[in-house]
């Protein structure tokens, strides 16, 4: 029963040794997330529209706050840019914009709209689009949805992306969001 | 004492009358264990060429013996042979304990095909070498499959998780050479870190009843132990080299044994493995391969009353997941779902991008025993694991080729055992376990932790007791209790921890504020009991049943717990849940066993009734940046485990064999009144073998294996918006895929080299018809096919 004693005491000494550091884990601040997502229309004469939509809590419990900023003009071409942002530390935010600017090859951006019709206005180094610059060209006066969605590395070259067609791209959605516009 | 007498008077006369051939050496032979006399052993006098034997009392006498060496040769039936060296000066007298009942102790046994089961009375099953070797190129979790009841769930096919009765993860327990494997068992995703070529007999226990090895073996235990070390002088191994067609795959193991009759061996073992992409019939599954190494050693000296071994191993693996399979949202769970095919197809490549996981498993263990006459056996061992996981994500910018999830676990444990079997009718075994395990979640990643640091303690002290009343009837018992206490430090987003309600009920386990964020430290104390009992009758010299009865109980894993998080291959969001208890189960089995020389039949029925069942449940919607997201929550219900498995061989000639597994399992949650997700679908496995002993032992086989569709699932299919088109589709995630039958060929023979050197030869087709087929339980089964044909050969030389 000598053998007995001796477990427990090991076991002991084990256990007192290895459990003494007790430091406080240090908090993590996620990198490379994208809170905010901000759409700005522009067209000479008319007021600028913005779309925005912000998730500051991630994957958290809240749902992203959308928010138009106005009606449309009808017939009318807009200048569209998108800008995005980690806003998760309020005192330090981040613009993901130049990350995907970077790697324009393995982004794009695809719209649907039923108040108007999207054509890309920028291109990546193999000519593909990624719609951080594109134009929205208004119908006649109605409502509808604008809905923006941003893809990580979808298949650019499978039939229809380029062209702005998401049915074939896969990938990883990174964002999407659809907001309801009004044209007048 | 007349002896004695004797002795003395021989020894003073013999004195003064030096260098005579007089001496008489008295000698008397008991039982090691409880010191019965040992009658009718040979005694060879090895210096005289002369045989004498013991009598009754044990005793045997040589006499006219002349000063100088002797060396006596002693056998009998069920004792290990031993060799004695005297030098003779005069006469002797010598009390010599022999090791009796080899079979039963199953220690240091000349014989290598001596198998034994860990337990008496449940429902255990040994894979021995010859079955393993098949699998060398696989994983444990294939091997398994071997064993009726054994399925596994997958996450491709190379991370292969065994799954018992339709049991996994925590409620598995993988012992690998008496040490509990402590690799972060409780992902789904995270197969166990064994290199198979490293066992050379598996034993699968469905439910807990070895209470030995813990008490919270819901579903079973899974025992793996390294080749047994023979008592003689003799260097032995074997070289495996295996190449395979689908994956372009090769593996190369190769083992070196060297023993000595003094009891000291060593043993080293290494294994190197990699694959490229695998193919399914119709395309190549991107990124899906595999590189892996591992090695082990080990030594010592093992004798009966005493012995020491120290063990170390290592395996390093980096395995690829489908690149097509990691997806941002539902919108893309749904695209994958409709696509039928995998959107990334690329040509063949050996390359592992990411997603990846990258896993290294230390394990060194130190192994001391003592045996002490008339009491029994005691073992003390010390162990130590370091788990190190690496999962990289497909991300974005500088943080490309950082890892997304970076462990470290670390295990220490003390484990001492004594087992009494100086009665071998009546044994007893009881023994103690500390263990202290450290769990370091890396912040650099960038990425919330998934899992938080803590420390966990857990102590655990069992008693087992074996009783063979008689020849018909063999009862067992054992009772364990276990203390785990975990003390955790976690991250809660804010508006997760509000949404949960922790505010109110833990709000005492807040130490910082950092305001969208909340440090908090957990520390939760789980007091477990376990008991089993089971009694085997042997109804005649062919056939016997067992009966069984296992309680046990297991708390809340780090992952129940804590979880909280998007899980993007699955496109959810996953939450523990702080209120989580431990589960408890009771589980009944029964067994029909029969072995004759024509057919063979073994029938393995259960109910295992699991009380607070902690399993994932769909439960809300929640809306992000990335769209809508199901809420996958950890909740408990009372479930209900019911199964029966079938083995059987029948021989219709002394050639042809017919061999047949089957299993099926039905689980319900009870609470809801509906069945429990991810539940093997009956299935079963015909072969018919052609065995040949004079062509080189050839033998083929062709085996058919079945799996049905499971019928029987959870609705969790929920319907969502998608943005692009603005419709509501429902996103089919319950309905099970077809059932699906498949055909594999294998055949093997072996050659004499020389006296000592065999080699054989295997050539092996798994799915001969290049069946399109998706298996229930790969959780890849939403993104692409499985496997293809994989043309396998295979030699091995043993030496």
């Amino acid at each position: 029963m000598k053998t007995l004693k001796y477990t427990f005491a090991l076991l002991a000494i084990t256990l007192f040794t290895v459990s003494c550091s007790d430091d406080d884990p240090v908090i993590v601040n996620e990198e490379e997330v994208i809170t905010t997502m901000t759409v700005e229309l522009v067209a000479t004469g008319q007021t600028t529209v913005t779309l925005r939509t912000r998730d500051l809590d991630g994957d958290g419990p809240d749902a992203p706050i959308v928010s138009v900023s106005g009606p449309l003009a009808a017939n009318t071409t807009y200048t569209g840019s998108i800008e995005l942002l980690d806003e998760t530390d309020l005192n330090d935010v981040d613009n993901i914009t130049l990350e995907v600017e970077e790697e324009d090859e393995e982004h794009q951006f695809f719209f649907t709209s039923t108040v108007g019709t999207v054509a890309y206005a920028d291109a990546d180094a193999n000519g593909n689009p990624v719609g951080l610059s594109f134009t929205l060209t208004t119908g006649a006066a109605g409502s509808g949805n604008f809905t923006v969605t941003l893809r990580h590395e979808p298949v650019k070259d499978a039939a229809g992306v380029s062209d702005g067609d998401i049915t074939n791209a896969g990938g990883e959605t990174d964002i999407t969001e659809t907001f309801p516009v009004t044209v007048q | 004492m007349k002896y004695l007498s004797l002795l003395l008077a021989v020894v003073s006369f013999y004195n003064s009358f030096s260098q005579n051939c007089n001496s008489v050496f008295l000698g008397e032979l008991t039982d090691y264990h409880d010191k019965t006399p040992i009658v009718g052993a040979t005694v060879y006098i090895k210096t005289l060429d002369k045989y004498t034997t013991s009598d009754l009392d044990g005793k045997f006498k040589i006499e006219n013996l002349c000063n100088g060496p002797l060396t006596l040769v002693i056998t009998h039936v069920a004792c290990e042979t031993k060799t004695l060296n005297y030098n003779v000066t005069g006469d002797l007298f010598r009390e010599i304990a022999l090791e009796h009942h080899i079979e039963e102790l199953n220690e240091v046994s000349v014989k290598t095909s001596a198998t034994k089961k860990a337990t008496v009375t449940a429902q255990e099953t040994l894979i021995k070498s010859d079955a393993l070797k098949k699998y060398s190129s696989l994983s444990l979790g294939d091997a398994l499959k071997e064993v009726p009841g054994i399925s596994s769930i997958n996450t491709g096919n190379t991370i292969v998780k065994p799954m018992v009765n339709g049991m996994h993860s925590s409620r598995l327990l993988i012992i690998n050479n008496n040490v509990r494997l402590q690799d972060q068992e409780w992902g789904i995703e995270h197969a166990p870190n064994i290199d198979i070529n490293s066992a050379k007999q598996i034993s699968v226990i469905k439910g807990s009843g070895a209470l030995r090895y813990g008490g919270d073996a819901i579903g079973g235990v899974v025992v793996l132990n390294p080749a047994r070390v023979i008592l003689r002088d003799t260097l032995y191994g074997s070289t495996t080299i295996n190449g395979q067609t689908n994956g372009r795959g090769y593996n190369i193991t190769s083992s070196l044994n060297k023993t000595f009759k003094s009891g000291w061996f060593a043993n080293i073992q290494g294994t190197a493995k990699q694959n490229g992409d695998f193919e399914a019939p119709d395309y190549t599954l991107t990124n899906t391969g595999l590189k892996s190494q591992g090695f082990s050693v080990n030594g010592g000296k093992k004798k009966f009353e005493s012995g020491f071994e120290v063990f170390y191993s290592f395996l390093n693996n980096e395995i690829g997941i489908l690149r097509s399979s990691h997806i941002g949202n539902v919108e893309d769970l749904v695209d994958a779902i409709n696509s039928q095919q995998p959107f990334i197809v690329e040509d063949f490549s050996y390359d592992i991008n990411s997603p990846k996981q990258e896993v290294t498993h230390h394990l060194l263990k130190g192994l001391y025993y003592r045996r002490f006459k008339n009491f029994g056996k005691v073992s003390l061992q010390y162990d130590y694991q370091n788990n190190q996981r690496f999962e990289f994500d497909v991300r974005v910018g500088d943080d490309r080729n950082k890892p997304a999830l970076d462990l470290n676990l670390q295990t220490h444990s003390v484990l001492a055992d004594v087992v009494l079997d100086n009665n071998l009718r009546r044994k007893i075994s009881f023994g103690v376990l500390g263990r202290y395990q450290n769990n370091f979640a890396n912040p650099d990643t960038g990425v919330r932790r998934l899992i938080p640091d803590y420390d966990k303690y857990d102590f655990g002290t069992y008693v087992t007791t074996e009783w063979v009343l008689n020849d018909v009837l063999t009862l067992d018992a054992g009772l364990r209790y276990d203390f785990n206490r975990i003390d955790a430090k976690k991250f809660y987003r804010t508006s997760r921890w509000n949404e949960r309600g922790y505010d109110s009920d833990f709000s005492d386990i807040v130490i910082e504020d950092f305001g969208t964020q909340l440090l908090t430290n957990p520390v939760f104390n789980y007091h477990n009991i376990s008991a089993s009992t089971g009694v085997r009758y042997n109804l005649n010299d062919v056939s016997y049943l067992l009966g069984n009865y296992g309680l046990s109980s297991r708390p809340p894993n780090p992952s129940e717990l804590f979880s909280d998080g998007l899980h993007h291959s699955a496109a959810r969001i996953e939450l523990g849940d702080l209120r989580l208890n431990k589960e408890i189960s009771n589980r009944v089995s029964v067994s029909y066993n029969l072995q004759k020389s024509k057919y063979s039949l073994n029938v393995d029925a259960f109910l295992n009734r699991i009380n607070d069942f902690m399993y994932l449940r769909p439960d809300s919607v929640e809306q992000t940046i990335r769209g809508a997201f199901p809420v996958w929550e950890f909740t408990q219900t009372n479930a209900s485990f019911f199964g029966i498995d079938l083995a059987s061989t029948y021989n219709f000639s002394e050639n042809w064999t017919w061999s047949n597994i089957s299993a099926y399992v039905k689980a319900d949650d009870l609470s809801q009144d509906r069945p429990l997700i991810d539940i093997p679908a009956f299935n079963t496995r015909n072969a018919i073998i052609f065995n040949k002993p004079e062509w080189k032992n050839f033998t083929a086989s062709l085996t058919s294996e079945w799996v049905f569709e499971q019928q029987e699932f959870p609705d969790f299919n929920f319907e969502t918006l998608i943005a692009s088109t603005n419709e509501t589709v429902l996103v089919d995630i319950s309905t099970p895929p077809p059932g699906y039958h498949l055909l594999h060929l294998y055949s093997e023979a072996t050659f004499n080299i020389s006296d000592k050197t065999k080699l054989n030869v295997a050539l092996s087709v798994n799915n001969l018809l290049d069946t399109n087929y998706r298996a229930y339980l790969n959780r890849l089964r939403y993104f692409a096919d499985d496997l293809g044909r994989n043309i396998m050969l295979q030699l091995q030389l043993t030496y």
